[in-house]
């Protein structure tokens, strides 16, 4: 990134600021619709600042897993497409967006939110299989929390298609939603030098120093945690980090309805 | 039994709803949105910008670049799996080749101008919206155009002609269907993008694209309205 940037991103916040005018531990505006597109089983738009997600659930018919005949499967996959950043190309999923997918996959998953058992529709033959695609529009930070959050939105909201002969219609949809036991929801911490901040924009994550995401659930239950970037943390900092993605946790919840 | 009444109630030439909008991906140089029915497009162009690899640079000309991808779950039947297959690969390369008239590429020699395509969700008509969406991301990115390119499908269902079909008639099962994608420099008249598909006779297949003209001038209509409101907003800002 454009050394500039990242030194005026640091110098602001030794004066206590950001360059948006946000506090450390602010959330820029967070919008969630559902029902944002008529061919997933599921979907919804969070836009959040500048960054805008649109995610889909779509849930079809396959076979099992030989070791799990009697579990259905999930599945999250976040794509860094180009058509949202200009630093984003074409091409085979880079590890950002592979990252992306798998921290999200893993909070819904540890969380054991879907009873993957409740998905089987005959043991060894025929699961429901629910795919969770995060696609931004406009990527302007924060793609993991967003997309974690409007990915339980868009759960939520999914409904199954009917079942004809053993194959999914989805021209009729059932009344029948996923059964959702709890709702992880993901917080993304990052440190910029000594100062810990939530919600980065996309310049606020290529200044970070680290980043430690930390999905928890209603409790403050945690399910699943990812330290990302280079440098290291203190023991004390890991501890301050969790408290801060707590406490957002329970304001991002109530946004969920 | 022949099909005699569209199953929405819709006129054999009328469109189905028309949303158009420009300035919708504040990252892009450009964006575009298009909606027409069930079917919906977000453009983004970026650029010109450097084209990498240099190999490709042409100090002649600059290039027009196109990547039409429809989101995994907007698809009428299974999910679409991620990246890019024959079908998205060839409805990129057709829509370039129909963006292509109305581009000047003299006026950026050695750069790239990338347009990507995103569709959330469809029924029928995806590449057609996808250039109509584009349309507008381009001329939103402030290139120098000709005019816009305005695109819809036509089509001959059960021996009705139509214009913009939808799922239902272009998997109409109780007679033949064609289904014919079009793309229009309305200013001109020209043709930019003919596809076919089904069986038709010649004479229906005129018929059909001649009626399809209103339908492109609206469409041309609704992507001109998008493009300058999107300076009336911008102008009221400053003010």
């Amino acid at each position: 990134m454009d050394q500039a940037l990242k030194e005026h991103i640091n110098q602001a916040l030794q004066k206590g600021y950001r360059l948006d005018g946000r506090k450390l531990d602010e959330f820029r505006e967070l919008k969630i619709e559902t029902g944002v597109s008529s061919t997933a089983e599921g979907s919804a738009r969070i836009t959040c600042g500048a960054t805008d997600i649109i995610v889909g659930v779509k849930i079809d018919v396959g076979k099992p897993y030989s070791d799990r005949p009697d579990s259905g499967t999930l599945m999250v996959n976040a794509e860094l497409r180009p058509t949202s950043n200009p630093d984003f190309e074409i091409g085979p999923p880079s590890i950002d967006s592979i990252e992306a997918s798998r921290v999200i996959d893993r909070g819904i998953r540890e969380s054991k939110s879907i009873d993957e058992k409740s998905l089987c529709i005959e043991a060894g033959e025929k699961v429901w299989m629910v795919n969770v695609d995060v696609c931004p529009l406009n990527h302007d930070g924060n793609l993991i929390d967003l997309g974690g959050l409007a990915g339980m939105a868009a759960l939520k909201s999914a409904r199954f298609p009917k079942l004809v002969d053993g194959q999914p219609d989805y021209h009729e949809h059932t009344k029948e939603g996923l059964k959702l036991s709890c709702v992880p929801i993901p917080v993304t911490v990052v440190k910029i030098g000594d100062n810990l901040l939530v919600d980065p924009t996309f310049a606020e994550e290529k200044a970070a120093d680290a980043r430690l995401t930390v999905a928890s659930l209603e409790g403050g239950e945690l399910c699943s945690m990812q330290k990302g970037g280079n440098a290291t943390l203190t023991s004390e900092e890991l501890n301050k980090m969790i408290d801060l993605a707590l406490k957002t946790a329970k304001t991002l919840r109530k946004k969920l309805g | 039994m022949a099909y005699k009444k569209r199953h929405d109630g819709r006129k054999p030439g009328e469109t189905r709803k028309i949303i158009a909008k420009a300035g919708v991906i504040p990252n892009a140089d450009g964006s575009g949105y298009f909606k027409i029915g069930d079917t919906e497009a977000y453009a983004a162009v970026y650029g010109p910008r450097e084209l990498h690899p240099r190999s490709q640079q042409d100090p002649k000309q600059g290039k027009l670049r196109c990547a039409y991808n429809m989101m995994p779950f907007s698809g009428q039947g299974d999910r679409v799996r991620p990246g890019p297959s024959r079908r998205s690969k060839e409805i990129s390369m057709v829509m370039e080749k129909a963006l292509l008239p109305v581009v000047d590429l003299e006026a950026f020699p050695n750069a790239v101008v990338d347009v990507f395509v995103e569709l959330p969700q469809t029924d029928a008509g995806s590449r057609c919206a996808a250039i109509s969406a584009a349309s507008i991301a381009l001329a939103d990115a402030g290139l120098r155009m000709r005019d816009v390119v305005a695109a819809v499908a036509v089509g001959v269902v059960d021996g009705m002609k139509v214009v913009d079909l939808d799922y239902e008639e272009e998997a109409w099962k109780e007679g033949d269907v064609a289904d014919i994608p079009l793309a229009m420099v309305p200013s001109t008249g020209e043709i930019s993008l003919v596809q076919m598909d089904g069986r038709v006779k010649k004479d229906e297949f005129v018929q059909a694209i001649e009626q399809a003209k209103p339908a492109f001038d609206a469409i041309a209509d609704a992507q001109r309205a998008a493009i300058k409101q999107r300076y009336a907003d911008a102008a009221a800002k400053v003010e």
